[in-house]
């Protein structure tokens, strides 16, 4: 027989553990059901293939690509930033740097990820885009540029800190062997080391995509809220995340069809960021596979 | 010629002082074996060799150590030429997680060399010294990691000799590998003494006795007897030699 305590403590962590799964498939549910209304109305083919989203105007579009492009365009800024500033501190934190500088650096930088995205948005708005501005005249007082940009060095503690721990768990007898040969660090820690890590960088590097892709605040402040089928980064686009934000925050009816659009785009979003993080999942998996 | 010259070295490691007074010369084209108990220095004296040390913060050297003549310690030798020259093989195979091919050619690369026919002939030749060719000919674009642990050290080896070393130091190459693979790995040594010198860590005695030309016996640091292999295992002039040989301790 087991204690009457030990079985309460057994169900309270089952039901711990039921209720997130049941949120997560709440959350599912009402995505799917809410966008089923809209796509009721709208035809699939409009919603893929117009080129323009105006909702809340008096000439009605419904075609994601504005938004999509949108959060394209601001998430590529993000990651060509944060891709090679997160890989070369993650070699230097790794290959290069002493252990006690390591031990400091490294949770400073993970505080990067701790400051509040508003914040970021507000510095992209007030001091980024300005300073642009002085090289880049036709820069828009919200653009695609500062809000990447931004986002990039927001999401580098996520890339280097994750492919940190991918190149330091690298055997140290792979060093040894490029050492042996005649190898300098260089080569060594950008031939073999880096190469070695790759598919954890990799993963790095996807979480990284979904963070840039599902983040809203930057983009919502500093990249502004028009739908903008454009490739441009000096325009103003609006991402996925801000069209949702500008709606919910707006005064649209509950239920009504513009109300719904919110749950297209949501879905539209969730499709996204749940494929990145299911490669990602078998990335890894598939490496671990390989390591041991 | 003499391939080799130990003089006086010192070895610490912090305040830990692992080789004491360490006097050997090593002849061009000679198998060389060090053996010892656990701890006793051979295989940090088989690092200073190719400067594999300067990595460990409290490592320190007193004494020299020529190669060809030249001090390898000194300031203007760039320790990278030097490991070109005396390069290495560890204890366990560690292929790099490339193909093949790659793992041969890799060093090519990284010495500047770009010419597609030189890294492919150079790749099969070193292949072939490493007796590995006819096992991986048909599949060089395969991974690495799929060889058996015998064909992942004798690619190891191929790898090494690719960069056209005179010396080539092995720290215990066969003690992760099955008899069999031994077996190959101990004949490729006698192949490989016509070109090269050869200096060998080993726990194994009776490997020690079967390929190598002359042996030093390590204990504690220091270099306690070096000779010819058939005289230092058949008629140890030193007693702890003798005792560790018969097995009496170690």
């Amino acid at each position: 027989m087991k204690r009457s305590g030990e079985v309460i403590i057994e169900k309270v962590l089952a039901l711990s553990g039921i209720i997130t799964i049941l949120t997560t498939l709440g959350i599912i549910w009402v995505l799917i059901s809410e966008s089923a209304g809209f796509f009721a109305d709208i035809p699939l083919t409009d919603f893929l293939f117009d080129t323009e989203w105006t909702p809340l105007f008096a000439e009605k579009h419904y075609g994601i690509l504005p938004l999509l492009s949108g959060t394209f365009l601001t998430t590529l800024i993000a990651i060509s930033t944060a891709l090679p500033m997160g890989i070369i501190i993650a070699v230097y934190l790794s290959e290069y740097a002493d252990k006690r500088f390591r031990r400091t650096v490294k949770p400073m930088l993970e505080i990067l990820a701790a400051v509040p995205t508003v914040v970021y948005g507000f510095f992209a708005l007030t001091v980024v885009t300005p300073f642009l501005q002085q090289f880049i005249p036709s820069l828009g007082s919200f653009n695609a540029l500062s809000a990447g940009l931004v986002m990039g060095i927001m999401i580098i503690p996520v890339i280097s800190s994750l492919s940190e721990d991918a190149l330091y768990a690298v055997p140290k007898s792979l060093r040894e062997a490029s050492y042996g040969m005649g190898a300098t660090k260089f080569q060594t820690s950008f031939k073999v080391v880096v190469p070695a890590a790759s598919s954890g960088i990799l993963v790095s590097v996807i979480l990284g995509i979904a963070r840039a892709i599902g983040e809203t605040m930057v983009v919502a402040i500093a990249a502004g809220q028009q739908p903008n089928l454009t490739l441009d980064p000096r325009q103003t686009v609006e991402t996925i995340t801000a069209y949702i934000v500008q709606v919910s925050l707006g005064d649209v009816q509950h239920g009504s069809l513009e109300y719904k659009t919110v749950f297209a785009a949501g879905i539209t979003l969730f499709v996204f960021t749940f494929l990145l993080n299911n490669v990602s999942f078998w990335i890894k998996k598939k490496y671990q596979e390989k390591y041991e | 010629m003499k391939h080799i010259e130990a003089k006086n070295v010192n070895v610490y490691y912090g305040e830990n002082h692992v080789l004491k007074d360490i006097d050997l010369t090593i002849k061009e084209n000679t198998v060389t074996a060090f053996i010892g108990p656990s701890g006793c220095g051979k295989s940090t004296f088989l690092r200073t060799l190719n400067r594999m040390n300067d990595y460990i913060d409290t490592f320190r050297k007193k004494g020299k150590i020529f190669i060809e003549g030249k001090d390898i310690y000194d300031k203007k030798v760039r320790v990278e030429e030097l490991r070109r020259k005396v390069g290495m093989v560890f204890q366990k195979p560690n292929p790099f997680p490339k193909s093949i091919f790659e793992n041969v050619a890799y060093g090519l690369k990284i010495h500047g060399i770009s010419n597609k026919m030189e890294i492919n002939e150079t790749v099969e030749k070193s292949l072939k010294q490493a007796a590995l060719w006819n096992e991986v000919k048909d599949k060089l674009d395969k991974p690495a990691l799929s060889l058996s642990g015998g064909q992942q050290q004798r690619l190891c080896i191929a790898r090494t000799l690719a960069v056209k070393p005179s010396i080539i130091l092995m720290d215990e190459p066969a003690s992760a590998l099955d008899p069999i693979s031994t077996a190959k790995i101990e004949e490729l040594i006698q192949e490989l003494k016509e070109k090269y010198t050869i200096v060998i860590v080993t726990h194994n005695m009776q490997q020690a006795a079967r390929i190598s030309d002359r042996t030093a016996f390590f204990y504690m640091g220091e270099l306690v007897e070096y000779d010819k292999t058939s005289v230092l295992f058949t008629n140890p002039s030193n007693k702890q030699t003798e005792n560790y040989i018969t097995g009496r301790f170690g």
